[in-house]
This record gives structure tokens, sequence and C-alpha cells, in this order.
């Protein structure tokens, strides 16, 4: 099915800014913004729910710390405890000291990079993929804001050049 | 404007008038053009140091670890040591991108990219010294929890040794999703600016298919926060669990419990002085030093001077308590270093740690180009010393007088050293290339806030509205 969208162009992150205010309250759809570096605010003024990510990342890191902690008990304490030195291995509250590190590293290790392949998989990157940004200058140095047209073409046309969009375009979009 | 303010006295970071797309086009000039002279001669030397310490590598393996000058009494030299000091440059790296991101401090974005490049690049040089040293480095991955064909005999998981395979694998892959992740929307930036379609396929890959949506941004930014606040105490504990190395055996000289937090600055000040060391050329070979600033390389030389001064103060705090602690061995160990048959290497080391970083104090010198270069590698060639007397001094004379020997290296020692210096400045060229070495798209999130002439038109602004009153 294919639909109309409105491509608005802007050069400088403040004006894109407050068109992204005026936008919102002359109730009109944002359907995506696409900007060649993080606008400060930009989430909040397009009303999107902050991520969670970091949350994923502290789970992933509680993760990480039980595995290592299995695994250093399984291996060290239960399948073949030694007398290293003089300073058996025989329960785990007694060699504890000694696996810190490694626990550390695990936890650490699960934490990041579980998060990195979350972001990468809920934002859709991997090599190979193609870039889906509708203009080549979104990463240089213009701001693109695509909006869902309802019967409405010549009136928004008008409300974003009014915005201070250097360039308007409707889209057939497939 | 007003979201944008900063303080006036804090001095602009971008100079140059620039607006956001000169700053594409100052980041993509130096990969887009073509290579000059001089960087190929460069390249031409550090690739054939590269090739002749390869040439080592495969004589060391080939051969036996006997091709080295390491002897009964000296079982560790030269390996460790350039282990040591590599992992140490690789800190600045971390430190400049993640701590320097827990604190806000915008001076990070232009030398951070640069930074983490050097950290990845080091981190692989020091990898290279434990898997030689294997003398099977085909059976490298024994270092990992895999029950041997014994039956079900595992690694040591009490031994230091086997929690630094734990650190530095986590440090180096860590240090690189978070390079690489940065990386993303200025090859974003490369790849629509390509024109043949080469460099377009290219750079479409590595940057995947990165779109700059709104809500990727916003969980770029998160993301990026948190492996800030991950590295940042990993980057802590990769040089903590490397001096453990030392600190857990009970070898005099080594058995010492200020070893992590000394080894830890002493691997931020090396890390440091080696970032102004490549980026004092890189700023002027690629034009950048409207980004990389004399304020910045100040800022570095801050650190630096800083760091140096606390290495030195565990300098002092080491020979006052060996000298305290009453143990005879300990003393020895540490009288021996001063003024043994080592002691030029210690007062080498002493007078490029402690004493060359105090020059910084002076506004003048450090903000000295020259200086600042002179410094940088003085810190460097300081820290080896530092590594190389920890370790040979502390093993030369042992409880046995009759074992007493001293280290003489062999070039096959040497060559594997300057091998790894040479596939570091390899790497780094071709880096250098090849890669956006601007964190662009960070520099542009400040531009409004630190580019000079943001700041001069807000002070003129606000200059006119008080005369109004």
């Amino acid at each position: 099915m294919s639909h109309k969208v409105i491509h608005a162009l802007y050069n400088d992150d403040d004006i894109l800014l407050d068109a992204v205010k005026k936008t919102k309250a002359a109730k009109h759809d944002i359907a995506e913004i696409y900007t060649p570096f993080p606008v400060h605010g930009l989430d909040k003024a397009m009303g999107l729910k902050d991520t969670r990510i970091a949350i994923a990342s502290f789970i992933y890191g509680v993760i990480g710390f039980s595995i290592a902690a299995t695994m250093l008990n399984y291996i060290m304490i239960v399948d073949w405890p030694q007398d290293i030195g003089g300073k058996p291995s025989f329960a785990f509250y007694q060699n504890m000291p000694a696996f810190v590190p490694v626990m550390f590293e695990m936890t650490v290790f699960f934490a990041a990079h579980l998060m990195v392949i979350t972001f990468y998989f809920r934002s859709k990157l991997y090599p190979f993929k193609k870039a889906e940004n509708p203009d080549v200058r979104t990463t240089d140095d213009h701001f693109l804001m695509e909006i869902e047209v309802n019967n409405n073409e010549s009136e928004l046309v008008s409300f974003l050049q009014n915005t201070g969009a250097v360039e308007v375009k409707v889209i057939d979009k497939q | 404007m007003s979201s944008h303010y900063e303080a006036p006295i804090r001095k602009p970071l971008v100079l140059g008038n620039k607006t956001y797309h000169d700053v594409t086009v100052d980041v993509a000039k130096p990969v887009e053009g073509r290579a000059n002279k001089q960087w190929w001669i460069v390249f031409s030397i550090a690739l054939a140091a590269f090739l002749w310490g390869l040439g080592c590598m495969i004589y060391t393996i080939s051969t036996g670890i006997g091709t080295w000058g390491l002897n009964k009494t000296v079982g560790w030299a030269w390996d460790i040591t350039n282990f040591v000091w590599w992992v140490g440059i690789g800190h600045a790296g971390t430190l400049i991108s993640a701590v320097l991101l827990l604190f806000r401090q915008k001076w990070r974005m232009a030398i951070n990219r640069s930074a983490e490049a050097m950290t990845i690049f080091s981190v692989i040089q020091a990898a290279l010294f434990p898997l030689i040293h294997m003398g099977r480095p085909w059976l490298g991955y024994w270092v990992f929890p895999i029950p041997n064909q014994f039956g079900s005999l595992w690694v040591n998981f009490n031994s230091p040794l086997l929690w630094d395979v734990f650190a530095i694998s986590t440090y180096l892959s860590v240090s690189l999703v978070f390079w690489w992740t940065g990386l993303l929307p200025d090859f974003a930036m490369l790849r629509d600016r390509a024109v043949t379609p080469f460099t377009k396929k290219i750079y479409s890959i590595v940057s995947f298919g990165w779109s700059g949506r709104a809500k990727d941004w916003q969980r770029f930014e998160e993301v990026s926060l948190v492996l800030a606040g991950l590295a940042t105490p990993l980057v802590l504990s990769v040089h903590t669990i490397v001096s453990f190395d030392f600190a857990t055996s009970v070898i005099p000289g080594w058995h010492t419990t200020i070893l992590p937090p000394y080894f830890v600055a002493g691997a931020i000040f090396s890390g440091f002085a080696m970032v102004n060391t490549l980026l004092l050329i890189m700023r002027k070979v690629s034009n950048l030093e409207e980004y990389i600033t004399i304020q910045h390389i100040e800022l570095m030389n801050i650190v630096i001077m800083i760091t140096g001064s606390i290495v030195g103060v565990a300098y002092i705090t080491e020979l006052f308590i060996a000298w305290y602690s009453g143990v005879e061995y300990e003393q020895y160990a540490f009288l021996n270093r001063a003024t043994g048959p080592y002691w030029w290497a210690y007062w080498l080391m002493m007078t490029c740690n402690v004493i060359s970083p105090q020059v910084m104090w002076s506004k003048k010198i450090r903000t000295s180009l020259w200086w600042s270069f002179v410094i940088s590698i003085v810190v460097n060639v300081g820290m080896w010393f530092e590594r190389f007397v920890i370790i040979v001094t502390s093993l030369h004379r042992d409880y046995l007088p009759s074992s007493w020997v001293k280290f003489s290296p062999t070039f096959v020692d040497a060559g594997i050293y300057v091998g790894t210096i040479g596939f570091f400045f390899v790497l780094f060229l071709l880096y250098s290339r090849s890669f956006p070495v601007i964190a662009q798209a960070e520099v542009k999130t400040i531009l409004k806030t630190s580019g000079d002439n943001y700041k001069r038109e807000r002070e003129n602004a606000d200059h006119n509205h008080s005369h109004n009153h």
C-alpha cells in the first residue's frame, strides 16, 4: 500500500526543535526524524519513550556474575579441588577472594556485550544492512522530519514551510 | 540559543568559525584525500620494523625461547616489560572516552576517537607477548577454562596470570565495541559523502546501515553512557590485575600492596604521553589544529604532570616502606635497584617519570608543542624503564648469591620489541587514512556551546544587552 509522506529538511538543530514542538502542538503525525548528531531534548519533544537499555544491561551483568560464580564454584571447588601453595580450595567462601577479579570481569563482559548486541538488534544495525536515511545530507548538516499525510497535503506543506524548513518535499512511500 | 550557554571563562574548543558542514568536510578530508609522501615514508619504516619483528617472532617460535637473553635467574625480562608497557599505554583511550565522559569533559570529544584507536592497537601488541612466550602459540586456547585431554583438570583460577587472561580479553573486546559503536554515525557520514562505488560499499558495510533516527540516537547516547560506566572500573581493574602478576608473588620488590594504584597511575601517565605523541603529529599532518587545539594539549599535559607526580610519590613510598618493613631482603632489593648494577636504569626512570613532567608547572612549557612532544617521548622511555627496573632488578639477584647474574638482551629481544612498535604504527597510520579520526557527530553537539564563533556571538549579544540597561 502506498501512502504519502512529507520530508521537511532543516539546517539547524534549534529550528528543528521548535518545528517539532509546533508540529506536535498542531497534532500532525511525526513518523521519523533523521539527524546527523544527537539533538538534545529531541526525544522528549517527539514524545519518545525512555529507552530501557540500561536496565537490560544491569540484568545482563547479573547473569554474567551468576555464570562466573557458578563456573568458578564448579571448576575450583566441586570438580577438582586442589591444595595450591598451602591454600586449599575446599569451600567457595574460603576461595572467594581469588575469584573476585574473574567474577568482576565476566560481569562487565556480559553487561557490555549483550547490551551492545541488544542495541544493534533493536535498532537493526548490522553489516550489509542498507542505510535508510532518505537524504544523504542528514549525516552531514541537515535534519529531516518525516510527517504522515492524511489528506492534508497542501495545508501541511505551507505549515512546514512556516516552521523554517529549507526544503519541503512530498514523497510517495511504498 | 540560551540552551547552548557556556560560561565565557571557558575557552572555545573548536576554532576557526566552523559550521556543521565545515566539521564534516574537515574530518572527511584526510580520508578522501590521497596520502602524501611523508605518510608513505613513515608507513614504509613502520612496515619494515614490523616485518623485522615478525621474523624475530618466527625465529623465537621455531627455535625456542633460548633465542632470548633470559637465563636461570632472570626468567622474565623484555617480554613482560613490553607487555606491561603496551597494556599501560592502552589505558589512556578508555580513560579519555569513559572517565572524561562521566565527568562531562567536553574537550575529550576531539581526541577520544584516536585515543581509543591507540588503546586497541596497543592492547593487541601487549597480547602478542604472552602468546609468543608460550612457545607454542597454537595452544594459546589452553588459557581458557576447558578441561584438558587428561580428564577434568582445569586452569587455575587462583593464578593472577589467569585473571590477566580475563581482564585483557574483556578490556580489548569491550574497548573495541565501544569504539565501533561510536564510529557508526561517522562511518555513515563518510558513506553518504563517498563518490566511488567501492568506498561507498566499504563504508556502508562498516557503518552497519546507520541512519540517524531519533530513537537510534536516544539508544546510542544511553549505550555510550552505560559503556562508559562499565569501562571506568574495567580500565582500573586491568592494570590492577596486571600488577597482581607481581604483587601476589613472594619476590622482594614485587610483593608490595602499593602496586595496583601505582601501576594504574603509571598506565594513565604513559597512555596520555603516547596520545600526546600521536596527536601532536596527527593534528599537523591531517590539518586538525582547529579541533585538537593548544588547550587540548595543555590539558593533556596537566594530566601527565599530575599522574607523573603520583608515580613519583609511589616510588618514594616504596623506598620508605622497604626500609620501614625491617625485612632485609626487601631493603636490599630497593638498595640494589638504586645503587646496584642497574642504577642507571633506576635513575633514568626517576628522571624521566618524576622530574621531567614537573616542567609542566610552567604555562609556557605546557602550551609549547615542541616541549609537549619531547616530554611525551621522555615519559614513554621512562615508563618502559620503570617496568624493566621492577622486573629485572628484582630478579637478577635472588636469594642465592651464587646465581646472581645480569641480563643482556639478544637481537631477538630487541627485534620483537621494535616489531611491535612497527606493528602499532602500521595500524595507526592505516587508521588515520581510512577512519574518521575525530568523533565528528559528537563535536557537532558541542559546536554551539564551545565553537569560537558561537561563543563570540553570544558574548557580543550579552554585551549589547547590558548597554541597553
